[in-house]
């Protein structure tokens, strides 16, 4: 139990100290969850709000799929991206399995249908009182799509925060995708996973501490930036 | 260089309304519904609440297909005519942006360019006495500038007939003068006006025409003057009396 009680106090040290190695893992597992998540978004807001808007045959096959594929196993999700980016692969040619690129596919592949079925949800509710009001101003199905999502922006930074959350979380894909190379793909959860691996709880709990910080600051951060365009449009 | 000209939009009227039904859940809600709107008169869809009006409005702008008859504008199905064809729904929606950027999104949907629009949201909002008020939220509107807003956000488009459902339902008395100045205003142009109430008091003030509706049915189609006088359904009588229309 002794680690427990040390993770606190070497959690503390680590923040305190920001040594160079420790801010290169911070830095790098951000920036790839962080450009995973916005390449998710791209894809995932349109995609979900699409969904909620157009009425075709089969929609409701792809609002239950996005629903199932929210709980994507991430370790299928690495295989499977493992398998595209490997020499053999189709996509091999590219040069790029065990690089960052490899880790933000990986995660946005994972936390896209997240988003896009929360997206889905929050946009089918507002549009059952947005339609009538929209068809009567003659407004066509593409501008309802941004208009809803314009209007719905609060609500889907939820969707947002919720795929970052996964995306920075998550361990399985990107150990498979960018291998743990020290210095290259390494980031918060390889490391605490190979510091678990090595003996190392302490250090492995007190990373995981610093990295509840960081997700917890960002969600504070978000939620500010809500509360605030709260109070100026309504 | 000028704004290209905006293409003219059809004249609308007459209306003809011929046999139209309408059942849902097995409850027939509107059942042969007949009669003709011309041009140049205030019409006021009167009846209890339940009678069918906001259905039939819905049905003549197109939101809605009747299960039978037909409906036409001077010849054209409604479901072709927006923007020409306008309406206010009874609890209007406003998005979440400013005053006047409400009603440029109107103009924009009528594809009037970028540049032109803050001028004529302006002059649209000038009229309705909301000028004031341009750049507050929407959504931070009492309830009779949210109803006043929702009009000029429909005017906006240069309707040939605007269709307002219960435009002062829930308001107070200096709201609803308001919006029933703005309702005058607007017939005096060139746009036809067409408007759903319960409110008696409301349809002596503004009609020129009187469709009575009871029950799904149109009971009686009459000038304003003729159908205060000397209603000529059990139904019409019982409404003006302040009876309850059964």
């Amino acid at each position: 139990m002794d680690e427990f009680r040390q993770a606190p106090a070497i959690a503390l040290e680590l923040l305190i100290t920001l040594e160079p190695e420790l801010l290169a893992i911070i830095g790098l597992s951000l920036t790839v969850s962080l450009a995973a998540t916005l390449l998710a978004a791209l894809i995932g807001l349109p995609l979900g709000a699409a969904v909620a808007v157009y009425r075709f045959p089969g929609r409701s096959v792809i609002a239950a799929l996005l629903n199932a594929m929210m709980g994507l196993p991430p370790v299928v999700v690495g295989l499977g991206v493992y398998l595209m980016l490997s020499r053999a692969g189709p996509l091999g040619e590219l040069g790029l399995l065990f690089t960052p690129e490899a880790m933000v596919i990986a995660q946005c592949l994972l936390i896209t249908p997240l988003i896009a079925a929360l997206t889905r949800q929050t946009i089918a509710d507002l549009d059952r009182s947005y339609r009538e009001q929209l068809q009567v101003l003659n407004t066509s199905q593409p501008v309802m799509v941004t208009t809803l999502l314009r209007d719905a922006w609060l609500s889907l930074t939820t969707a947002v925060l919720a795929g970052f959350g996964r995306a920075v979380a998550e361990v399985g894909a990107v150990i498979i995708v960018g291998g743990n190379i020290k210095g290259v793909t390494r980031v918060m959860t390889t490391t605490i996973a190979l510091e678990t691996s090595k003996g190392n709880l302490a250090l492995a709990m007190a990373l995981g501490l610093v990295l509840l910080a960081i997700a917890i600051s960002i969600n504070l951060l978000a939620g500010m930036l809500q509360q605030a365009a709260i109070r100026r449009h309504a | 260089m000028p704004d290209p000209a905006p293409p003219s939009p059809p004249q609308l009227l007459p209306l003809r309304v011929e046999a139209v039904g309408f059942a849902r859940n097995g409850r027939t809600l509107l059942k042969a519904v007949d009669f003709r709107l011309e041009a140049g008169r205030i019409s006021v869809l009167l009846g209890p609440n339940g009678a069918g009006k906001s259905l039939l409005l819905r049905l003549l702008t197109g939101l809605l297909h009747p299960d039978s008859g037909r409906i036409e504008w001077n010849g054209h199905a409604p479901e072709k005519l927006r923007p020409a064809l306008g309406m206010v729904l009874q609890k209007p929606v406003m998005l979440r942006r400013s005053v006047r950027a409400n009603v440029e999104f109107a103009l924009a949907r009528t594809g009037l360019p970028a540049r032109a629009r803050r001028s004529s949201a302006e002059a649209a909002l000038d009229q309705g006495g909301l000028l004031a008020l341009a750049d507050q939220p929407a959504m931070q509107l009492s309830g009779g500038e949210t109803q006043r807003l929702a009009i000029v956000r429909a005017w906006a488009q240069q309707p040939r007939v605007l269709l307002l459902d219960e435009p002062c339902a829930n308001l107070d008395p200096h709201s609803t003068a308001g919006v029933e100045a703005l309702i005058r205003h607007i017939h005096a142009g060139k746009t036809r006006v067409i408007l759903s109430t319960h409110d008696l008091g409301q349809a002596r003030r503004l009609a020129d025409e009187v469709l009575f509706m009871a029950d799904g049915r149109l009971r009686e189609h009459a000038a304003a003057d003729i159908f205060f006088d000397r209603p000529a359904s059990k139904q019409a009588r019982d409404f003006l009396d302040g009876r309850l229309v059964l």
